[in-house]
């Protein structure tokens, strides 16, 4: 809010005003990491081996299908590349690895829980909304399913129950905001990984220790944190060893999704200003021309042209 | 609004061979959408996890709120800038911003996956400022609002001192006329602020409406993606509200065997060329400023929609009215309208589902058959519930007892 209002005064240039405000909000909120308190998972994608245990225990938490364990070790759905669906929160996709055939990359892929997400600012109920711990959590009660929050994930991430007649749901990772409310809870996927391939904890912290990883091993990891700035930066982060554009990751610019929208809506619509000069405006201009054209016929360009 | 212009409900046959077409229409869609809301949005939509919006949203929603512009631009020119000799078009004109709205709304329940919960956005706790949406919304359920009781006069000079109830009710004649004359009354008094109300909540969400597609920058085709595309929808919606008043009332005027209203309709039409100018410029030059001109010509199918849009929809009808002589032909200015009208319904698709082009679409949407249908069956829907209206209401002028049957 008072980023918005922020822009907002600064769109309308105003001075005194302005000024005590825009240093009051800048104290408060110059950057988004800072205001980001909140947790997420680091996923370091070289340690990955693509056992999709992760998968098995998103499905059974939020009870998405109930395929024994075993069945996830087929790995022939592997040969096409596969994407979230209303009943697959995560899904663990194989790339090729040019440098060494032996060993492909595997790449897990769910709701990156952004920091200034999309989703919750096109959602027009606040069903979509940023808890303080960094989930991006969905309340279906308030939902009325119009979709807009798909328009508008960067990440193509929300996924629809188009064959629920009655009570269909937008559905995305939860970031298992109800297990990690309690003290030590992980998510699911995390508790599962077999590897030291997913961490949860402090974003903060995630970033120092994927920083670390960097500088620690520079020959094998990319120099580039996916998810530090992305899209304004988002709560999950990944490591790679190839390029993020071979591993389909999208490319996203630092800019958070929504400040243009906001923008503009908060400058035009925020204190009414605009809509109610234009009321006065056109109120004006009724008045003027009722008494001055009073009855007799105005001529005018348009009449002279026909 | 006091004119020396007489409006009177059409006296002519109902049924005819075209209404019989559109009953059809209206029949199959209905049949459709009891099916959508049985088995869901899956079993009748092309839609999916990458295309959540299709037919519906981009013709029946943002392509509806385009069209109906015929509403507020009337009224501001007879009502605010005090034209009244285009006062014979503001009913008409009205009613279809009326109908088009509900149809909106009819649309969008359709597309819903919770209708139930279309109510929501006004419900203060859910209240959430940061989306472009729920400014539509608001926006569009206050301006519905605005539109019944701008029409609700009309309704009530049919009836006024003519109220008369069958069999027993009888005895409340008496009373239902006193309330629909005090209905009158306070709505005549408080009009001048509706109609301002009007035209300020059209603005509003016309503009909005294009501020929606912003927050897809890394989805939407760069020939579309402008930051002034809010302004763009404004300027288009004003631009496209008289070639609408035109089209609808010739077609109407053709319906019912009536002479065109060409005295009206051909000074009216003398605006179109000014506001298709300034959308034409303002919008090649944000093609220029963005440095994307050169899309326009790269041969995709995107660059192709583009220039049928442009060229088709806003140069060729600019082009053409620029003439006075073209102005007065009724077959010309009914074609040039038309125009406009398919120009802004193309622009609306372009942006809505063209332009959109998502990460990890498998396919392209392409709208099914019963998507098709459904919107079809609205648009007839629509034009039934109009001609219902017009011959009960004082809806169109009343006619010159020389007219000659439709010409055109
Ligand atoms: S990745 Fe998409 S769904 Fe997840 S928080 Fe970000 S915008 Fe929302
Ligand atoms: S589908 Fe539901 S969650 Fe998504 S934007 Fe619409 S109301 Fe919000």
């Amino acid at each position: 809010m008072d980023l918005n209002r922020r822009r907002f005064l600064q769109f309308l240039g105003m001075g005194a005003v302005g000024t005590v405000s825009v240093s009051a909000a800048a104290a408060e909120s110059s950057s988004l990491e800072d205001a980001s308190g909140g947790y997420g998972v680091l996923v370091d994608t070289t340690e990955c081996i693509g056992c999709r245990k992760c998968e098995y225990a998103c499905n059974r938490e939020h009870r998405l299908t109930d395929l024994p364990l075993e069945r996830y070790e087929d790995t022939s759905v592997f040969e096409t590349e596969r994407w979230l669906q209303a009943n697959a929160y995560t899904v663990v996709n194989r790339f090729p690895n040019p440098e060494d055939e032996a060993k492909p990359v595997f790449v897990k892929s769910q709701c990156l829980h952004c920091l200034d997400p999309a989703c919750a600012s096109a959602c027009l109920v606040g069903a979509l909304q940023r808890q303080e711990n960094g989930a991006v959590t969905y309340d279906a009660w308030k939902c009325m399913g119009c979709r807009y929050c798909m328009v508008a994930c960067p990440f193509q991430v929300p996924a629809y129950e188009y064959d629920n007649a009655l009570t269909p749901q937008v559905r995305k990772c939860t970031l298992c905001a109800t297990r990690t409310a309690q003290e030590g809870g992980l998510p699911a996927c995390v508790e599962m990984c077999p590897q030291n391939c997913l961490t949860y904890g402090k974003r903060s912290e995630l970033l120092a220790l994927a920083h670390e990883k960097i500088d620690g091993n520079p020959e094998l990891y990319e120099d580039h944190v996916y998810g530090e700035t992305e899209a304004g930066g988002t709560s999950w982060l990944y490591l790679a060893a190839r390029p993020f554009t071979e591993l389909k990751f999208q490319e996203i610019g630092p800019e958070p999704i929504p400040r243009l929208t906001e923008t503009i809506q908060h400058s035009i619509f925020k204190f009414g200003a605009l809509p109610l000069m234009l009321y006065g405006m056109l109120g004006a201009v009724m008045r003027i021309a009722r008494s001055g054209h009073g009855g007799h016929v105005e001529t005018t360009a348009e009449e002279e042209v026909s | 609004m006091a004119a020396d212009i007489t409006y009177a409900p059409v006296q002519r046959r109902f049924f005819t061979p075209g209404v019989c077409v559109l009953l059809a229409l209206m029949a199959t869609a209905m049949a459709l959408a009891v099916y959508r809301f049985i088995f869901g949005l899956e079993s009748v939509t092309n839609l999916t996890n990458q295309y959540p919006w299709g037919l519906w949203i981009g013709v029946d929603v943002a392509t509806g709120v385009a069209l109906a512009a015929g509403g507020f631009t009337t009224s501001a020119l007879a009502h605010i800038f005090h034209r009244k000799r285009f006062e014979a078009v503001v009913r008409p004109a009205l009613l279809t911003a009326m109908l088009g709205y509900t149809f909106v709304g009819l649309g969008l329940m359709l597309d819903l996956g919770r209708y139930y919960n279309i109510w929501h956005p006004a419900w203060p706790t859910m209240w959430q400022g940061n989306s472009v949406l729920f400014e539509v919304g608001m926006c569009v359920m206050a301006y519905l609002t605005v539109l019944y009781s701008e029409f609700a006069p009309i309704v009530c000079e049919r009836f006024i001192g003519r109220v008369n109830l069958p069999g027993r009710l009888a005895s409340w004649n008496g009373t239902v006329d006193r309330m629909l004359r005090s209905v009158n009354g306070t709505l005549g008094r408080v009009m001048f602020l509706l109609i301002i109300a009007g035209v300020v909540l059209s603005c509003m969400h016309q503009s909005s409406l294009g501020a929606l597609m912003l927050i897809a920058p890394y989805k939407m085709h760069a020939l579309w993606y402008t930051p002034i595309l809010p302004l763009l929808f404004l300027m288009s919606a004003i631009a496209v509200g008289y070639p609408m008043v035109v089209f609808e009332s010739m077609l109407a005027s053709r319906s019912f065997g009536r002479k065109p209203e060409m005295d009206v309709l051909t000074p009216l039409s003398a605006f179109i060329p000014i506001f298709l100018g300034i959308y034409l410029v303002t919008k090649t030059a944000d093609l220029l400023m963005r440095d994307v001109y050169p899309l326009v010509f790269e041969g995709s199918f995107q660059s192709f929609m583009f220039l049928l849009e442009m060229g088709g929809g806003v140069v060729l009808p600019f082009a053409m009215l620029l003439s006075s002589r073209m102005r007065r032909s009724p077959r010309m200015l009914f074609s040039a309208s038309m125009l406009v009208v398919l120009g802004v319904l193309v622009n609306r698709i372009n942006v809505f589902l063209v332009a959109y082009r998502p990460p990890r679409a498998e396919s392209a949407y392409i709208p099914s058959v019963a998507e098709v249908l459904i919107t079809a069956g609205l648009i007839a829907t629509l034009m039934l519930v109009y001609r219902v209206m017009v011959t009960l209401f004082p809806v169109l002028p009343k006619e010159h007892p020389a007219a000659l049957p439709g010409e055109n």
